[in-house]
């Protein structure tokens, strides 16, 4: 039976499963070594305690957030090799250095660095300290910066040309680098991060403050987090209707999949909700708003927007996929702008700290950050397809000479391990959010040590027996 | 579009920096692996607090040697990635599982109480193992050859598997757990000391077995091996790597009985260092054994040139803030750990 399975189909659901799961760790700790940075700035500005303690406290949750990032993490520098060797072998030419790059400036960085913000409290001065936190904060968005470099121009193709061989070339260096769709990529995933954090953190906040619980330190994190959604959230929005333009320009494809138009037409409907018929090349059910997708897309109520049609049937993407996630995306986004605007309203009558109902909302909110990091990658990558390289290499051309069957026995393994390991570690994770920031706790709790030194002994304590 | 091509051989740089960075992860992270080979062996808990303590703020930044290497490949090689990655998919996938129980032991062992403590013991022990034997079981398939049809491979699923491999897989555990020994006579004090001491002078017959049955058999298996090591007057430039080897062994096998704490860490490395420099005299040059050699599976050098630029700017740095984290963290592990 599994040797019947379409080894192109298994390969693209085996790496979908692991990136998926990856990019959840780095979506938070991206937002949570930026907030770190900044709670420790606040510590060292005022020598308020509450912001020291509130800072161990997510440390910890740091510590283990990154250490399951960087063990999902190395399965992807493997990935590519394993399961799109042809892919690895013709682009890499071009991919290979800017990956190259993401590992010399960023992963050793926040990897060295990392031990010094967890370990170094007794070892390095506060201010040493602060730049270690500054620096591993730094090393995020430089791996973001590399990472997501190397997807947009899978997305989004320019400085290179293909020779006889059938390999790329680079042609341009900054082109390759600096493609078309990065810089809105990259401005809109960041921006993700932080507000998936912030949500995060919120939740956490209102979970404490509606339980009566660590007060000063619950209206610090709810505080905080309630800023990013009032500032961050309405500016995601823009950002990502300008992310949207800039598919439109190079992916019109994605950009009608997104909107499940069949037909090019002036003044098309914006579909609110329907049903994608891939086979029946139309969208069943539609709930639609007159003229609404020409305004968006063009800025004329009577523009005209290319339908699905316009490309064959094989050069489209799977439109039911790429049309709900981005439903699901821009829908928590909305969620996310009126848990902002509602923060306001409650922050001038003086009630953001102690509104029942709000408290709820924000807690629902927690895991939503997450939900829709991960509908906006099924956007952008179901939506590039059917090709690998847009326009420049087909995702079935890219495949590894490996059978179905070592493809099925490792994905199976993949979602044992990930479901067990990662399960493990919500678990701890939500034991920490349940001890709370400990006022008594020395700082070197990050590993759950009470007393200086961590790691190393450098004089002997009395009566400290060695068994 | 710059390029280093015409006053650098960029091919042999990046043949010689790829095996550099390789090489320093089997070092960094074949002293973390083998702490995890020997854990369950430990005399209390105490002390598998003190192993752990001891390499928790770096196993990270060893890990990401093999990240480097791997990516580097990928980058300067990008031929040889896409042929050996399908070609060991199993024992690749097999390692990077075993690394991810390794790896998530690390933050939740501290953090899980009682009972549960125990699973991630062995999460940490099993998932060494399980990746340093795969290690083995990859470069004993190596040297072996991999099939490869124009720019793919194109051999079976368990052609890495046979009597050879799973020798040279057992092979390397002994030798992460010479190195992690080692580490730990160096790190730690008091019964662990003693105990590692204990271990190391154990596995160290092991190690020299083993190594020697290697460097037997890849003459005996490859003509080409042969003539290189065994015609006149190779044999004579290339006779000091089995002297030295064999004297390193001795030297830490006295030093061990000693009490000697730095020195046997830094002799296993030479060791390690040893059998590195003789696979690499008796696979030069091929890069897949056999098949293709460096030079064949080199990136184009507009590509070599861009990320050797990084590389010349960002590797001494790395270099430096990594040894400045060793630095920072030197002394004896303590065992403080518990909730």
């Amino acid at each position: 039976m599994i040797e019947s399975l379409d080894p192109v189909l298994l390969a693209r659901i085996q790496f979908a499963f692991t990136i998926s799961f990856h990019i959840v760790f780095p979506a938070f700790t991206i937002g949570l070594a930026s907030w770190l940075a900044v709670l420790e700035w606040r510590w060292l500005a005022t020598g308020n305690p509450v912001y020291a303690e509130v800072y161990r406290m997510w440390v910890k949750i740091f510590a283990v957030t990154f250490g399951m990032g960087v063990v999902s993490g190395v399965v992807m520098s493997f990935q590519f090799g394993t399961n799109w060797s042809v892919f690895s072998d013709k682009v890499g030419n071009v991919l290979g250095p800017l990956l190259g790059y993401e590992v010399l400036t960023a992963f050793f960085l926040e990897a060295s660095f990392l031990g010094v913000m967890l370990f170094g409290w007794n070892r390095v001065s506060p201010r040493m300290h602060f730049t270690a936190t500054l620096i591993v904060a730094g090393g995020t968005l430089v791996s973001a910066f590399w990472i997501l470099s190397a997807d947009s121009w899978m997305q989004t193709p320019t400085g290179f040309r293909v020779a006889e061989d059938g390999l790329f070339y680079p042609t341009n260096w900054l082109e390759v680098i600096f493609n078309p769709s990065f810089a809105y990529r990259f401005v809109h995933m960041v921006t993700a991060a932080y507000l998936t954090t912030a949500f995060v953190v919120g939740g956490i906040g209102a979970f404490y403050l509606w339980r009566g619980l660590h007060v000063k330190h619950a209206r610090v994190m709810f505080g905080m987090a309630m800023i990013m959604a009032v500032s961050v959230a309405p500016l995601q929005l823009l950002l990502g209707d300008r992310h949207g333009l800039n598919t439109l320009e190079h992916q019109p494809a994605k950009v009608s999949a997104m909107e499940g138009l069949w037909e090019t037409q002036e003044g098309a409907p914006l579909l609110l909700f329907g049903w994608p018929d891939q086979e029946g090349e139309t969208t069943r059910y539609a709930l639609e708003i007159p003229k609404l997708s020409s305004l968006i897309l063009t800025h004329d109520l009577d523009g005209e927007v290319k339908g699905l049609k316009e490309w064959p049937g094989d050069e489209r993407p799977p439109v039911a996929w790429v049309f709900w996630s981005f439903r699901v995306m821009v829908g928590i986004g909305m969620l996310m702008i009126l848990t902002g605007l509602a923060a306001i309203g409650l922050f001038l009558r003086k009630r953001l700290f102690d509104t029942r109902w709000f408290q709820y909302l924000c807690m629902a909110m927690t895991p939503t950050g997450f939900v829709a990091v991960l509908a906006g990658w099924f956007v952008t990558e179901i939506g590039r397809q059917p090709y690998i390289v847009y326009g420049a290499m087909r995702t079935e051309e890219a495949v590894s000479p490996v059978m179905g069957t070592s493809i099925a026995l490792s994905l199976a393994a993949f979602i044992l391990t990930y479901g067990f390991v990662f399960g493990a570690g919500s678990y701890y994770i939500l034991r920490l959010i349940g001890k709370g920031p400990d006022a008594e706790e020395a700082p070197y709790g990050a590993h759950g040590v009470k007393d200086p030194p961590l790691v190393t002994r450098l004089v002997s304590k009395e009566g400290d027996q060695d068994v | 579009m710059f390029s280093f091509e015409g006053f650098l051989d960029l091919p042999l740089i990046w043949y010689g920096l790829i095996g550099t960075a390789l090489f320093l992860y089997v070092l960094l992270d074949g002293f973390d692996l083998g702490l995890g080979i020997l854990f369950p062996f430990a005399p209390s808990d105490k002390c598998r607090d003190r192993m752990m303590n001891s390499i928790a703020p770096f196993w990270d930044g060893n890990e990401t040697w093999l990240v480097l290497s791997g990516g580097g490949l990928f980058a300067a090689f990008p031929l040889a990635y896409a042929i050996l990655m399908p070609a060991f998919y199993i024992p690749v996938i097999l390692m990077l599982l075993g690394l991810i129980f390794r790896g998530v032991a690390f933050e939740f062992r501290f953090k899980a109480t009682g009972r549960s403590r125990r699973i991630w013991d062995y999460a940490f022990h099993f998932g060494s193992l399980a990746a340093s034997f795969m290690q083995g079981m990859i470069l004993g398939a190596f040297v072996r050859g991999v099939e490869v049809e124009g720019r793919s491979f194109a051999g079976g699923a368990f052609d890495w598997l046979n009597a050879y491999s799973v020798m040279t897989g057992v092979a390397v555990v002994f030798g992460y757990a010479l190195l992690g020994a080692t580490w730990l006579v160096m790190k730690t004090d008091g019964i662990t000391q003693d105990w590692a001491r204990k271990c190391a002078s154990y596995v160290l017959g092991y190690v020299g077995l083993f190594l020697g049955i290697v460097s037997i058999s890849m003459p005996v298996m490859n003509a080409d091996v042969r003539a290189l090591w065994f015609s006149l007057p190779n044999l004579f430039y290339l006779l000091p790597v089995p002297l030295l080897t064999a004297s390193l062994f001795v030297m830490i096998w006295r030093d061990l009985h000693r009490g000697r704490e730095v020195r046997p860490f830094l002799m296993s490395i030479g060791v390690f260092l040893m059998g590195y420099i003789g696979l690499g005299i008796s696979l030069w040059p091929w890069l897949i054994p056999f098949e293709i050699t460096f030079r064949h599976a080199a990136a184009t050098p507009t590509s070599q040139s861009l990320l050797l630029v990084g590389t010349a700017i960002m590797l001494p740095l790395v270099l430096t803030y990594t040894a400045f984290c060793y630095y920072l963290f030197r002394g004896k592990a303590s065992h403080e750990s518990a909730y």
